[in-house]
């Protein structure tokens, strides 16, 4: 199967030409919301930050997002004396080649002149953008992003090793495959090093581990919920090793961090714990904030499965959901991309379903909708983080290069 | 029923349906009587496991027996413990 893909000015390839309208202060966010919701166009998201202090972080990443390969243009909306730098972004999206207005609703005339201007604005970015030229993509330009969420004592033994088998054919095939949520890998890290290509990146691969663990108990959050146990999971490291099987059985090739993109093809883990002493709260407070730091790594599309069924898609990036749980499926059938869940019933294999995932992953890298798509699932949240930036035994690829 | 092996090391299966005691069982070819009512999802073992022994699922340790188990029984909290940190039940962590 071949993928059309959008050639951006920057060289690299979209799966979807998205104008995004990006809110940089929760004060502007009414009036972005009101722009894309007149706009009435399936590719036309919203994207935003709330606060009104600077952070490191969140600039990365809505520059990360704002220059992404499904981001066909950019319509900022900026209140005005809130602290978010609104001329970097502009740059950064500007320096890729894309599209980028700016609106200021303290300049443009207040909330109404604003939307007026914002929506022919958004129309103008969308003509510049329909000119994007298609071109071939092969599978090695994709990246893919897995995540869980919502999961049961079924998810580790079906959608989660589905996944893995379909990052294995993805990753052979040189995509860049990404799986994530270091809280959750706790009692995995020992055997997740031994998969490393260099014994420094195992190092790595155990001390993001440890952080996560160090983090989260701060947090006073336990990963393992009572839920877990009447679902048949006994421990950490059981429930951690469900989670685990999302990421196949390929090498990792390396650590990537919120905003970062993936060098080369292969298996890489985002660490997606904040670096230094706690600040901020959760890590992630819901599941959407760790698929924008995916889409932020440049992942095309996330692989998501659940066991519990969750509902959600994402903004910029096309989220397939994989099923784990066959009661759920019977629930919700209308949520769901795959029903891997039938491999409980004996109506399927985990080659099966994981054949069916690669194959879902092309077709939806050419166009085919996803169910959350479809539904009009466009979720997006980014909240306040503190990274360092990752090691030099992190992405041995690079070094090497 | 033929309960799932995730992994060829491992010495515990898991189930894709509940099962009653005294049904019957096929572990690698063999059959046996259930001697446990164990719910779908759960683990038993793949065959007798001693006080110490690693349970292995998904081909890596998951924690270690705390009570010997024959081949079929359930193994879960009353019978094994975690290696990393102690696993919490909805009474322990004060939630209602």
């Amino acid at each position: 199967m071949s993928i059309q893909g959008y050639l951006r000015a920057d060289g690299r390839k979209g799966i979807r030409n998205v104008v995004a309208v990006a809110y940089l202060v929760e004060c502007a966010h009414h009036v972005a919301r009101t722009i894309v919701t007149r706009s009435d166009d399936p590719d036309v998201h919203l994207i935003g930050f709330p606060g009104c202090y600077p952070n490191a972080y969140a600039l990365k990443v809505m520059q990360a997002i704002g220059t992404h390969p499904n981001i066909g243009g950019v319509l900022l909306i900026s209140l005005g004396c809130e602290s978010f730098n609104r001329e970097a972004l502009r740059a950064a999206i500007a320096a890729s080649g894309r599209p980028v207005e700016t609106l200021v609703i303290q300049e443009s005339g207040g909330t109404a002149e604003t939307i007026r201007k914002g929506v022919e604005a958004v129309a103008r970015l969308k003509a510049v953008a329909d000119q994007t030229a298609r071109v071939p993509m092969d599978v090695f330009e994709l990246v893919i992003g897995t995540i869980c969420g919502g999961s049961d004592g079924t998810s580790g033994i079906t959608a989660n090793p589905a996944v893995g088998r379909a990052f294995d054919r993805l990753g052979a095939a040189g995509a860049a495959c990404v799986f994530e949520e270091t809280g959750e890998l706790v009692g995995c890290e020992k055997i997740m090093a031994d998969r490393a290509i260099t014994p420094e990146l195992g190092a790595e691969l155990e001390a993001s581990v440890r952080k996560a663990e160090a983090y989260y108990t701060v947090m006073g959050y336990g990963s393992f919920a009572p839920g877990n146990a009447e679902g048949g999971l006994t421990t950490q490291e059981e429930k951690s090793m469900g989670a685990y099987s999302k990421s196949g059985s390929a090498p990792i090739v390396g650590i990537l961090k919120p905003g970062d993109p993936p060098p080369s093809g292969g298996l890489y883990l985002l660490d997606v714990v904040p670096d230094g002493e706690v600040r901020f709260g959760f890590p992630n407070i819901s599941d959407n904030a760790e698929i924008v730091e995916l889409i932020a790594c440049g992942a095309h599309l996330t692989l998501f499965t659940t066991g519990r069924g969750s509902v959600v898609g994402s903004a910029v990036s096309p989220v397939i959901k994989v099923c784990a749980n066959p009661e759920t499926y019977r629930k919700l059938p209308g949520d769901m991309d795959v029903d891997a869940g039938r491999i409980m019933e004996g109506r399927g294999t985990l080659d099966e379903v994981g054949d069916e995932i690669f194959d879902l992953v092309l077709a939806v890298a050419d166009g085919q909708r996803t169910v959350s798509e479809a539904l009009g699932h466009q979720e997006f949240i980014l909240t306040y983080k503190a990274f360092d930036p990752i090691g030099p035994a992190c992405l041995p690829l690079r070094r090497a290069s | 029923m033929k309960p799932i092996l995730l992994h060829p090391d491992d010495n515990v299966l898991v189930l894709a349906e509940p099962i009653l005691a005294g049904q019957a069982i096929e572990i690698d070819d063999a059959e046996l009587v259930a001697p446990d009512a164990v719910a779908v999802g759960h683990k038993i073992a793949r065959r007798a496991l001693a006080i110490g022994d690693k349970v292995l699922k998904y081909g890596a340790p998951i924690g270690s027996m705390t009570a010997a188990a024959v081949a079929g029984e359930h193994v879960h909290m009353h019978n094994m413990k975690s290696d990393y940190i102690a696993s919490h039940t909805r009474l322990a962590t004060g939630e209602s």
